[in-house]
């Protein structure tokens, strides 16, 4: 803590208190680093425990024929991946940036809602605990997909109802994360902040926990009739009492499309704030971002059948939803555009949390293009449920989600520990990274075109040599984020951190010392301030 | 001939067959549903193609360019709106190109119309069942013996030596060439898909519910495919195999088939 800040408390603040020491400092934390701190180690834990499975995943696919585990064990794998990956390391991730960044970026002392901060991060590692132990359970942990698809999700043995209640577990922490983003950015902005003011990256986190807001409880009400069905006699679901399985598919991807949005999301916004520090401009079209974003959120609510262009829609209903996901194209490409314009003319260093940025803007706008080639409903015929759907979806959370992720960590990992990392070490953590997250996805795309579904332990030999490449780069991507664990872990040897960090870095936060100090904007700062000294 | 091994040779964006090792593009398929798809396919690929090189073009210029250890000083504009307006337009137009012959193709593949076969094709898991309609013949269709052999874990069989690996069924699905065949799917337990890539057909066989597809084969030969939703610990192990053949070998096939059946009732 500077003592410029510990002055003003000692002078005016006789309620000024450091961290409680020992884990209570964690456990009961009410301060919004701490628990953001602890939202991004949870992260980063599950992002390896999903990644372990995903190497499973690619051992068993490395060579036809099984070698390793057994076809309900590897699904068992596929499932879990998903379900850890997506509620376990991305969206507590964004959480976990939006608690350490949200309120030093509008100039507030903390979240709004510090107690349900609390509540809502200490929710995950139940959630997740409970989740994990089903691995332990007889007839092992959900196979069916983490998409949950009855009748099949109901032949899940004793896991059944621990998963259930893990998802409703991880909705609640969603819903009270979201509902404590929303309050603390429409009532703690800094005086002269006003909305179009903000920073993309608390646009784009408050268009998120609106998503958020929406959809869980969704999800939470399909599950629940999945329980009911199971346990309690109702045939939601069941065509022998009446009910339809496609039902709670339509239900499930209600809730799942935006769900897409939620982790794609506060990555525009990572990347937003990135870019232009290291182009040294300002990022272009402001405004058209903002629109953007939240007309990407709104058509993410009307084109969720698109995953389901071959479960027998009728013809006008495939042709609305074929046109609506199409027409996401515009707004998603206006963001892209944005991005390159913010570039061009600038002048660019090309640091690791910018190199991140750069491969986020190439390798995502590769997975939007098979994104429009998904809407084409003919086409999709072909493409669903293969490879090419995963290549897609990976390419749009790998070097998406999780490339913005680790360019937000590099990016702000100074302001956090008041030191800047390895530089060379973090370079080498991008380059692994992004030649095996190719090596990885992409012969997924011809593996797709060939023929090759989805969620199977064993192939065809004509499929060998693509799912070989793919293994190997699996291995490669997996052992690389190791480096940036050395990163992590050398974090405070580099030389100390200024306040502004980077030469080109603008906004409240980074008039804060580096490290932030424990509690920052206590009174609040005036945003004209922050913007002038960017000007 | 020659055409076709210049095609293997360059390999690269060409469309080879979907047996190929090393394969990367989409069959073309038999029928000509999966041509036109396979048209529709390449169209977005190529728009696609031609978006990126366009923005990727750009950016690299402006990564080369704009960098500060050249000297860049950075421009201050940060908005304009000719260009948003413009980036906002071309797009929605490129999307009305592709959309109009996408919406085209998509009614053809509804229309299940004047079948002149209607198959009903039950999934159970994990193995299909075949029913022709007006021909009073069914038959189960499971995965072929030499692939269930060698699938076991750590079988000791080389897979590579087993023909059609885990894609050869014991009884394959008959049809004549150029016949309008309607397919009928349902399913006895959870949701499976009936899958043929060289047929461009992928249809959804769901509990309580009959779904219905077609497909018109243009070329004799035999064309196989898997099951493509998730369905249980078998999933990747009920394979689907078509066989096209001329109409009178398609007789042939019945009159045995209904012969066989006949001759196994008597013997009960």
């Amino acid at each position: 803590m500077t003592t410029a800040v510990a002055d003003a408390h000692a002078a005016e603040d006789h309620d000024d208190h450091g961290p409680t020491k020992g884990y209570k400092r964690w456990l009961f934390s009410t301060n919004h680093k701490d628990i953001g701190t602890m939202y991004l180690i949870f992260s980063l834990v599950m992002f390896f425990v999903g990644g372990a499975m995903a190497m499973v995943i690619r051992s068993e696919l490395a060579v036809p024929g099984l070698q390793f585990v057994h076809p309900e064990f590897f699904n068992s794998m596929t499932t879990m991946h998903a379900l850890i990956m997506v509620f376990g390391a991305v969206m507590p991730a964004f959480v976990g940036l939006a608690n350490w960044m949200i309120p030093l970026m509008i100039g507030a002392p903390d979240m709004a809602l510090p107690r349900m901060n609390n509540w809502s991060f200490w929710i995950l590692p139940v959630a997740f605990g409970i989740l994990l132990s089903t691995l332990l359970m007889p007839g092992g942990a959900p196979a069916g997909g983490w998409t949950m698809y009855p009748p099949l999700i109901l032949q899940t043995g004793d896991a059944f109802p621990f998963l259930i209640f893990s998802v409703h577990l991880m909705g609640i922490s969603s819903i009270m994360g979201s509902i404590n983003v929303i309050v603390t950015i429409i009532n703690m902005r800094a005086p002269d902040m006003t909305l179009l003011k903000m920073p993309m990256f608390v646009w784009t986190w408050l268009i998120t926990a609106y998503l958020l807001i929406a959809v869980m409880p969704v999800l939470a009400g399909a599950v629940t009739m999945l329980l009911t069905d199971q346990f309690f006699g109702t045939s939601f679901f069941l065509a022998a009492g009446g009910g339809d399985p496609v039902m709670f598919q339509h239900i499930f991807w209600f809730f799942g499309h935006p769900e897409v949005y939620i982790m794609i999301l506060p990555a525009f916004g990572v990347v937003s704030e990135i870019i232009p520090t290291f182009s040294r401009k300002k990022l272009f079209g402001h405004d058209s971002m903002v629109y953007a974003a939240s007309c990407i959120a709104f058509l993410s609510f009307i084109v969720w059948a698109h995953h389901m262009f071959t479960v027998g829609m009728p013809l006008t209903g495939q042709l609305f939803f074929m046109f609506a996901t199409m027409l996401i194209a515009v707004p998603t490409g206006v963001k892209i555009f944005n991005w390159v314009a913010t570039m061009w003319r600038g002048a660019m260093t090309f640091e690791t949390p910018m190199l991140f940025s750069l491969a986020f803007v190439f390798l995502f706008t590769i997975g939007g293009f098979s994104g429009l080639m998904l809407a084409i409903q003919p086409a999709d015929v072909q493409y669903h449920d293969t490879y090419f759907v995963v290549a897609h979806f990976h390419y749009v959370l790998v070097p998406g989600s999780v490339f913005a992720i680790m360019a937000g960590a590099y990016y702000w990992l100074p302001k956090w520990t008041g030191h800047m990392y390895n530089e060379n070490l973090g370079k080498l953590h991008f380059w692994a990274s992004t030649i095996f997250v190719n090596v990885t996805f992409f012969p997924q795309h011809f593996l797709g075109l060939a023929g090759m579904p989805r969620r199977i332990p064993d192939y065809s030999v004509q499929f060998a040599d693509f799912n070989l490449v793919s293994s190997i780069g699996a291995i490669g991507f997996g052992l690389s984020q190791l480096l940036f664990v050395a990163v992590l872990l050398t974090a405070k040897r580099g030389e100390k951190a200024t306040d502004r960090v980077w030469e080109g870095s603008h906004g409240l936060e980074w008039t804060v010392p580096s490290p932030a100090p424990w509690h920052t904007f206590t009174t609040p700062p005036k945003a004209r301030i922050a913007n002038e000294s960017f000007e | 001939m020659i055409r076709k091994s210049i095609m293997s040779l360059l390999g690269l964006l060409l469309a080879s067959t979907a047996s190929a090792d090393w394969a990367l593009n989409m069959p073309r398929g038999v029928t000509d549903l999966s041509a036109e798809t396979y048209g529709l396919h390449m169209m977005v690929f190529w728009w696609c193609v031609a978006i990126g090189v366009v923005v990727f073009g750009v950016m690299i210029i402006s990564l080369f360019m704009h960098r500060k250890s050249k000297g860049a000083e950075p421009a201050s504009f940060s908005h304009s709106t000719v260009a948003e307006v413009l980036w906002t337009a071309i797009p929605v137009v490129i999307l009305l190109i592709m959309a109009v012959p996408a919406a085209e193709t998509m009614v053809k593949l509804e229309d299940t119309r004047d079948p002149d076969i209607s198959i009903v094709a039950t999934a159970y898991q994990w193995k299909w069942h075949y029913e022709y309609q007006d021909e009073g013949i069914d038959f189960y269709s499971s995965l072929a013996r030499p692939s269930v052999e060698a699938r076991r874990k750590q079988s000791g069989v080389d897979v590579s030596t087993v023909e059609n690996y885990l894609l050869d069924v014991d009884r394959p699905v008959v049809v004549p060439k150029g016949a309008k065949v309607r397919l009928l799917l349902t399913s006895n337990d959870v949701i499976h898909s009936w899958w043929v890539p060289e047929l461009a057909i992928k249809k959804d066989a769901i509990p309580g519910i009959v779904n219905e597809t077609w497909f018109k084969p243009n070329e004799v030969g035999t064309y196989r495919g898997q099951c493509t939703e998730l369905c249980g610990k078998d999933h990747g192990y009920m394979p689907i195999v078509v066989e096209v053949v001329e109409p009178a070998a398609y007789q042939a096939w019945l009159d045995a088939r209904k012969d066989g059946d006949a001759k196994f009732a008597s013997a009960q």
